[in-house]
């Protein structure tokens, strides 16, 4: 058994004192290798690279909806991934009522991924 | 709880971050080492013996080159974006046990830095967040490669993180529970991969694809889109980049362990040794299939991650509850 009851508050604290450290070294790297580094600025060498050529244009443009479209459905999905966690741990306590619950919602989930697919939400071309 | 646990505590995560920085360059020299061999070359051998400082020598170089903020970037989220990277795979690897108890001065000490009731589900939480690394390096550039590179990626690590939760879940129904350290002791006997193969599978491919690894490099694409998110990226903010992503293969690597190959778990070596072991044998199956595999389109990337991988880890779920309960 470990020291300190995992189902506590104070389970976490060694994760917080993770997340200190690495953010300390992360900032005490940038900042030292931006004091370290040599630094000549000229307006050419701080322009957006564009394989050497002058920017056209901005880079701060309309993208295609596609990505917004897979953001919301990961978000759909996602949701509902985080629903099946808490139902499998407790999976063997419930047993045949928990098995046809989740059937139940897993085709739910299905026949929307079918719908989107149908609707030709996950194609690129 | 009292002070000896938050010294040992502090000890712990001085000890992984230690391994993680020693631990990548080594890993990067293994890769350049192997991939070398497997393209009939003889890689690094000229800094230290086999070449194995070479990493280091090229991480000093690093530290001492220019630092370049792009005039029209936005600077805070410029500067931002990579330590999110670095932190995030940080944070994740502290809930992997990559040991048995062992006694110190009396003291049972679990190798772990955390032991909590939610690992498997705080290791997802937090690797989901170094989306944001990629995406916002992305974005704060200004610039149309960074730009284009950070949404396809962020596209791509969101889509495989469904497969990859859900692969997980037939697991957790076979264990009973979310916590790391006692899913990796009750491989004592079998490890979840016999039961789970197809599960392990689908966990192995997506993520794979989670950190960005050749066949599914699209983020990195050279030819198409110079270096995707980073490419604005110089000195040491770019080398965290580089540590963020193979600080996350050791976060998947120490998962797909945990979870599917049986943990610390093997016969005479000390527990540590397993899973060094066990480690050091996956990151070479990731370089293996960099030198095997050619890169995916993108949207073949994308129609294999939504009409293959989702489906079939939905299946694998069911089939496994199924027969739980049968």
């Amino acid at each position: 058994m470990s020291p300190v009851d995992p189902n506590s508050t104070a389970a976490f604290i060694p994760i917080l004192m993770m997340v200190v450290v690495a953010t300390v070294f992360a900032g005490g790297t940038i900042a030292a290798s931006h004091f370290l580094g040599r630094r000549v600025n000229t307006p050419a060498k701080l322009m957006p690279y564009e394989c050497g050529i002058t920017p056209v244009g901005t880079a701060r443009d309309r993208f295609h909806t596609r990505f917004y479209l897979v953001a919301m459905l990961f978000i759909v999905f996602d949701i509902e991934t985080v629903f099946l966690y808490p139902w499998a741990v407790v999976y063997r306590q419930l047993a045949l009522f928990g098995l046809i619950e989740m059937v139940v919602f897993i085709a739910i989930l299905l026949a929307g991924l079918v719908y989107v697919w149908a609707k030709g939400a996950l194609e690129w071309d | 709880m009292d002070i000896a646990f938050l010294i040992e505590s502090l000890a712990k995560v001085l000890i992984v971050l230690g391994f993680v920085l020693l631990g990548v360059p080594l890993i990067v020299w293994m890769e350049r080492k192997v991939l070398g061999h497997m393209q009939d070359r003889i890689g690094p051998e000229r800094v230290g013996p086999f070449g194995l400082l070479q990493t280091i020598a090229d991480g000093i170089k690093l530290f001492m080159k220019e630092d370049l903020v792009p005039a029209q970037a936005d600077k805070v989220v410029f500067i931002l974006a990579p330590a999110i990277t670095v932190i995030t795979a940080l944070v994740a690897l502290t809930v992997i046990p990559w040991g048995d108890q062992v006694t110190i001065l009396g003291r049972t000490v679990p190798l772990h830095i955390a032991d909590v009731n939610v690992a498997l589900l705080f290791v997802l939480a937090t690797t989901s967040m170094g989306v944001y690394g990629i995406v916002l390096g992305g974005w704060a550039s200004n610039s149309k490669y960074p730009l284009l590179g950070g949404l396809r990626s962020s596209a791509q690590m969101i889509s495989y993180e469904l497969a990859q939760g859900i692969s997980l879940v037939s697991v957790v129904l076979l264990a009973g529970t979310l916590s790391l350290a006692q899913i990796a002791r009750q491989q004592a006997h079998m490890w979840y991969v016999v039961p789970q193969f197809f599960g392990f599978l689908i966990y192995v491919i997506s993520g794979i694809a989670e950190t960005n690894r050749a066949p599914f490099d699209l983020p990195e694409a050279e030819t198409e889109l110079v270096a995707g998110f980073h490419t604005e990226y110089s000195s040491m903010k770019w080398a965290f980049y580089f540590l963020g992503e193979y600080a996350n293969m050791m976060v998947v690597s120490g998962i797909a362990i945990t979870v599917f190959l049986g943990g610390w778990h093997g016969p005479v070596l000390p527990s540590v040794a397993w899973f060094l072991i066990k480690l050091t044998l996956f990151l070479f199956f990731y370089i293996w299939l960099r030198a095997t595999f050619p890169r995916l389109r993108y949207d073949q990337l994308m129609g294999f991650g939504w009409k293959v991988l989702l489906p079939a880890s939905l299946l694998n779920l069911v089939v496994t509850a199924a027969v739980v309960a049968l």
